[in-house]
């Protein structure tokens, strides 16, 4: 397995969508391309960083606001 | 972060099928529990795709006004999550196009760029790198990298990986096909690991023209 196929891959290997056979064809590349390893390990943690860090949050006066006027309206039939 | 409910079984009702059918027999309430448990999922959904914030609390306000005007074209075969959002990326287009006077916007846009497809930046992270940062300093890097992203990766991004969405949700709310979200969900991910780099790397040299945001020193 080539690089290229490699990340080709990559996501499906993140994701937990891949048969077997071919995990284990990933993980033998793995084993002897350290490039890869890094973009594999770090892809993840892009992932795991975005999910677990609010980066637009609401806060919690604009939340209210928000839900008064679109209630207000649904109430008053839009 | 994902509020997305795995269906346990294919007979069991997803809860909002209950709250659906309790406002279209005309109890508000119900649609106010609804509003609760997505507004701030639809705010973010909104930010990502809008980049402003007053457009996101505009489209916020008009996404649950639509969806409750709409709620008899409310089909059960899909989730009411998704539906919502689907509502909220149209609404949010809508306000770009608006905003960039009236230049079509579509989550098609500049999605041809190759940038990223390959990695090119192979140094390796400090363990827990956004440990370096203090939680505003790391919000400001995530905003600013996720934004310079083109608007049809970022889209999928926040969609399938930070709202929690399956990949077919994601495509059925998108209009695009299943291999269009993978190649750019691919793309999208690569394209921020690159960004990220320059500021979660391992430091291996005294910091020469070091990130916008310095990370915090020990003292």
């Amino acid at each position: 397995m080539t690089c290229t196929e490699f990340i080709a891959l990559l996501d499906d290997l993140i994701d937990d969508s891949v048969t077997d056979n071919m995990r284990a064809d990933l993980q033998a590349h793995l084993k002897g391309c350290e490039h890869c390893e890094v973009t594999l390990n770090t892809t993840r943690k892009t992932i795991q960083i975005y999910r677990s860090h609010e980066i637009y949050d609401l806060p919690i006066d604009l939340r209210e606001r928000l839900h008064a006027a679109i209630m207000a309206r649904c109430k008053r039939g839009c | 972060m994902s509020t997305i409910q795995s269906i346990a079984g294919e007979n069991e009702q997803h809860p909002d099928v209950a709250l659906v059918e309790r406002v279209r027999g005309g109890d508000v309430s119900a649609y106010d529990t609804l509003v609760r448990k997505y507004e701030r999922q639809v705010f973010r959904i909104a930010q990502h795709i809008t980049q402003n914030r007053e457009d996101a609390e505009d489209v916020v306000q008009d996404a649950f006004l639509k969806a409750y005007e709409k709620l008899d074209q409310f089909q059960g075969n899909s989730k009411f999550y998704t539906w919502l959002v689907r509502i909220a990326v149209n609404e949010s287009l809508m306000r770009l196009r608006k905003r960039r006077t009236g230049r079509m916007v579509s989550i098609d846009e500049d999605v041809e760029t190759e940038e990223g497809s390959v990695p090119r930046d192979l140094a390796d992270w400090a363990p827990d790198p956004e440990q370096n940062y203090t939680q505003s300093e790391l919000a400001e890097i995530l905003r600013k990298t996720i934004q310079g992203l083109p608007q049809g990766f970022r889209v999928v991004f926040a969609l399938r990986d930070v709202e929690g969405l399956s990949t077919e949700e994601t495509a059925e709310t998108l209009g695009l096909s299943v291999p269009a979200v993978k190649s750019r969900l691919l793309r999208a991910r690569l394209q921020l690991r690159e960004r990220l780099s320059r500021y979660f790397k391992r430091k291996t040299a005294p910091a020469g023209n070091g990130p916008a945001i310095a990370p915090q020193t020990e003292s």
